[in-house]
């Protein structure tokens, strides 16, 4: 009797276990950040990040090949410094340049990364110069407007 | 006419003190089942054996009922989000609603009526058959030999039970959503993965579990402990039990929640 009860105790840890291992592998996204080859971390300033977070993904031709690390406001320039965790097994040139983009018209806002031709490679800690900023939305009407509106003027 | 006016209100104020004596008393109970537990880990077989009736006798009506809970919130979620035209967000729905909020909330509401009654049941007859008293005459301590392992047993089940609640759903949702409606399942798993995140949604889901647990145990216990030893008293601290402690889990969702997705 005492065997069969602890047998069952064994079976039932072993099922909860395996349940929270399938929601964080399956469910959660525990799996999809830097598999076996770790990660390399390089910095970009944008003039404006618009609704980027911390954890959204960086794409690379659409694919998942990292994650922004950390979003911090640098006072010297005022400008945003987002730190990008990237798999090693992705290099990209020195001369990469990244853009903060949106998936469909409202959906997340990601980092997008475009290989430029230079033979050199990122590093560890490197700073990207070339960057676009977030389109925002409000900024865009604005001047769709305005320039509506001086079409109708110059008529 | 004054006398019953005064009356009442001597019924209230009897009642407001005689509540928050016994959550004081219910305080020290916790206090005692923690500082006397070394019992429970000395002597395994007693924990095991109280896991078995906690737990695992309750792993039949929690399988089935995060099931039935994952494939309506499927049926559910579908039926609106197609008016979207997002019905792949329904893997997100079902992920998301299971592992924050429903899994942890119903496998514990679902636990207090299976597991936490027959605790209260089982002390409070212990203690009118005089079993409690027994053990006391022969310097047994039944703090330690029969509330700690039942509090072990109960603590270490919920989160356990809730966990399977959550995965059995998301495969529930999977069946209603993948396999009948036809979504496409490599939408409906990615959507789920960039949605659900490890540390924000199924640790504090299964932070939740271990507070409910701790708290649906430690009502069990104390209810059955106190109980009257009467048929009648036994049976009214069982009520109690499932009343206070399905109160008790809504109210802890509430502030949990409110700590943990402050939206920030």
């Amino acid at each position: 009797m005492e065997k069969t009860i602890h047998l069952w105790v064994g079976i039932f840890v072993c099922a909860g276990l395996a349940a929270v291992f399938v929601l964080a592998l399956k469910v959660g996204n525990a799996s999809a950040t830097y598999s076996r080859g770790g990660a390399y971390t390089v910095t970009a300033d944008f003039d404006n990040i618009g609704g980027l977070k911390v954890r959204a993904p960086v794409k690379g031709a659409g694919v998942v090949i990292g994650r922004v690390e950390d979003i911090d406001f640098e006072t010297q320039r005022y400008v945003a410094r987002v730190v990008l965790k990237i798999d090693k097994r992705y290099p990209f040139p020195k001369d990469t340049s990244v853009s903060i983009l949106t998936s469909g018209l409202l959906g997340e806002q990601y980092v997008g990364l475009e290989a430029g031709g230079d033979s050199a490679m990122l590093k560890d800690g490197d700073t990207i110069k070339l960057t676009q900023s977030a389109v925002v939305l409000e900024k865009m009407i604005g001047q769709f407007l305005y320039s509506k509106a001086a079409e109708g003027g110059s008529k | 006419m004054l006398e019953r006016v005064l009356n009442n209100l001597r019924g209230i104020g009897k009642s407001v003190v005689n509540g928050i004596w016994r959550l004081g008393y219910a305080s020290a109970f916790f206090l005692m089942v923690l500082m006397r537990s070394g019992v429970s880990f000395r002597r395994p077989s007693l924990t095991i054996r109280e896991i078995y009736t906690a737990g695992v006798l309750s792993l039949i009506i929690i399988v089935v009922s995060g099931l039935f809970v994952g494939m309506v919130l499927a049926l559910q979620g579908y039926e609106t989000l197609q008016k979207y035209g997002s019905s792949e967000a329904v893997g997100t729905l079902v992920a998301l609603s299971l592992v924050r909020e429903l899994g942890p909330v119903v496998a514990a509401l679902l636990f207090a009526s299976r597991a936490g009654s027959a605790m209260t049941a089982e002390i409070g007859l212990m203690k009118a058959t005089e079993q409690i008293s027994a053990m006391e005459m022969m310097a047994v301590d039944p703090i330690a030999r029969v509330i700690g392992p039942r509090f072990w047993g109960g603590v270490i089940s919920m989160p356990l039970l809730a966990a399977i609640f959550s995965a059995v759903g998301v495969f529930g949702g999977y069946l209603i959503a993948v396999v009948l409606i036809g979504v496409d399942s490599g939408a409906f798993w990615s959507q789920m993965q960039s949605a659900v995140d490890f540390e924000r949604d199924i640790v504090n889901g299964i932070i939740k579990s271990v507070v409910f647990g701790i708290a649906v145990t430690v009502i069990a216990l104390f209810e059955g402990y106190d109980a009257p030893p009467t048929a009648e008293g036994v049976s009214g601290a069982t009520t109690r039990t499932v009343v206070t402690s399905s109160l008790a889990i809504l109210g802890l969702d509430f502030v949990l929640t409110a700590f943990m997705f402050r939206g920030v």
